[in-house]
């Protein structure tokens, strides 16, 4: 099972727990089935289209992801929000 | 005291004053993030936020003690698994019966509370509408920007949006029906104009004293209602330019609107900022300058960035710029103030 590590708004808003396990094949299941579990989620990270946000980044066992990211039993998972200004 | 709600590109600035005296920043929320508008519900005293996050979406926030903490509304939102997401809440707008707001937002979305704003649902009439198609975005998008209710009546309700015109209700919002007779579409080819969809409506308001009675700012042009926004005519003669972005009214007189003229080509004051009211419905315009700047001024002023409180001789009236001044007036426009200046780009002003 994955374990998806959260920070700041998301911690809160999934119930003040920093870490979850999750169990999904790829980022972009793992991340519709977070919403499901947790439904202070829904809508933070996916749109309604159930897309990615724009400016959100995951990341699996440090490295870039994508929703088409195949995970394994122990990844770890980051859900942070990029790097942007201006 | 005022208390004005402030959104900016950069978070929520609450400032109080005296009218006629420059205000202190009180408070920031949602520091770094766009707040597109902030309102406070005059009937509950809670205050409302629709902060678009460039990482979290739009949303909109209320909390009932400035500063205590802000819950998300829930329900603000498209139904899931369509093609589309929504972008961004424009307006949030007290409704008539007990608990009741409304919120407009894009693309071309209504949403409703019955509970104080704190589940909200999308109109659903308004959304499956067989026109929808037609509707197109303007430069700012796909907005419900403009929610006037009917005073005592919560069935009845006008909206305006941009780039798809007016739209109203008198069984609260179960069907919907156009309100764009009279308005010209000049930036449309003149075969087009008669069954045109796409009208650029920038504001609506109503006069609460007669509330037949509506007055717009178009893309290009003044109107005034006097059927309920069925019809319109065009009040605009007089102004200095016929485009502009907002437009308010004093309760208490029918007669009244004031406006701020922009040039048609870069949509900012042509030099000097002026208000222009009318208190004979439209039939003349008078300059309001007096304590505002009249030379080298280039300000745009947004839609939701002008707004009033109190009416008739105690009537205050307050907009803000996207270079950061806020300007207000004790005196229905006899004279200005500084208010403020140096914050961020002004979406929304407010008093609470």
């Amino acid at each position: 099972m994955a374990i998806v590590r959260l920070r700041g708004q998301l911690e809160k808003l999934a119930g003040g727990e920093p870490e979850l396990p999750v169990e999904a094949g790829t980022v972009g299941e793992l991340l519709q089935q977070l919403e499901r579990e947790h439904s202070g989620l829904e809508g933070w990270i996916l749109d309604e289209r159930g897309v990615l946000r724009r400016h959100i980044n995951v990341f699996v066992n440090g490295e870039p992801a994508e929703p088409e990211t195949e995970l394994q039993g122990s990844d770890k998972i980051e859900i942070l929000p990029a790097i942007s200004g201006g | 005291m005022t208390e004005l709600l402030v959104g900016t590109r950069k978070g929520l600035f609450v400032l109080d004053g005296e009218p006629g005296s420059r205000f202190e920043i009180s408070l920031r929320a949602f520091v770094g993030d766009p707040v597109d508008y902030a309102m406070r519900d005059p009937r509950s005293g809670r205050v409302f936020a629709a902060v678009t996050s460039p990482f979290w979406g739009p949303r909109i926030w209320f909390t009932d003690e400035l500063r205590g903490d802000w819950q998300p509304a829930r329900g603000v939102a498209l139904p899931k698994g369509g093609s589309e997401a929504l972008k961004r809440i424009w307006v949030i707008v007290a409704g008539e019966d007990e608990g009741r707001l409304y919120a407009g937002g894009d693309p071309g979305v209504l949403f409703e509370s019955r509970d104080d704003g704190e589940t909200w649902a999308l109109n659903r009439a308004l959304w499956e509408h067989p026109t929808r198609p037609r509707w197109r975005r303007d430069s700012g998008g796909l907005s419900v920007h403009s929610i006037a209710p009917w005073p005592g009546d919560p069935q009845r309700l006008a909206l305006a949006i941009s780039a798809a015109g007016v739209w109203l209700t008198d069984d609260g919002g179960e069907t919907w029906s156009h309100g764009n007779e009279g308005i010209v579409a000049d930036y449309l080819p003149e075969e087009a104009r008669a069954t045109a969809i796409d009208l650029c409506v920038h504001h609506l308001e109503r006069a609460p004293r007669r509330p037949e009675r509506l007055f717009l700012q178009f893309h290009g042009g003044v109107y005034r209602s006097d059927d309920a926004g069925r019809s319109w005519s065009d009040i605009g003669a007089g102004l200095p330019h016929d485009f502009g972005f907002p437009l308010v009214v004093d309760p208490a007189d029918p007669d009244s609107a004031y406006v701020v003229p922009v040039t048609t080509a870069d949509r900012v004051t042509d030099g000097r900022v002026v208000v222009w009211e009318t208190r004979d419905a439209g039939a003349t315009w008078i300059a309001r300058n007096r304590g505002l700047p009249q030379d080298d001024a280039y300000l745009s002023v947004l839609r939701q960035a002008f707004a009033a409180s109190g009416e008739g001789t105690s009537l205050e009236l307050y907009f803000g710029a996207t270079s950061g001044e806020i300007f207000g007036s004790a005196d229905a426009a006899d004279s200005w103030f500084g208010v403020a200046q140096r914050l961020p780009a002004i979406a929304s002003v407010r008093p609470a």
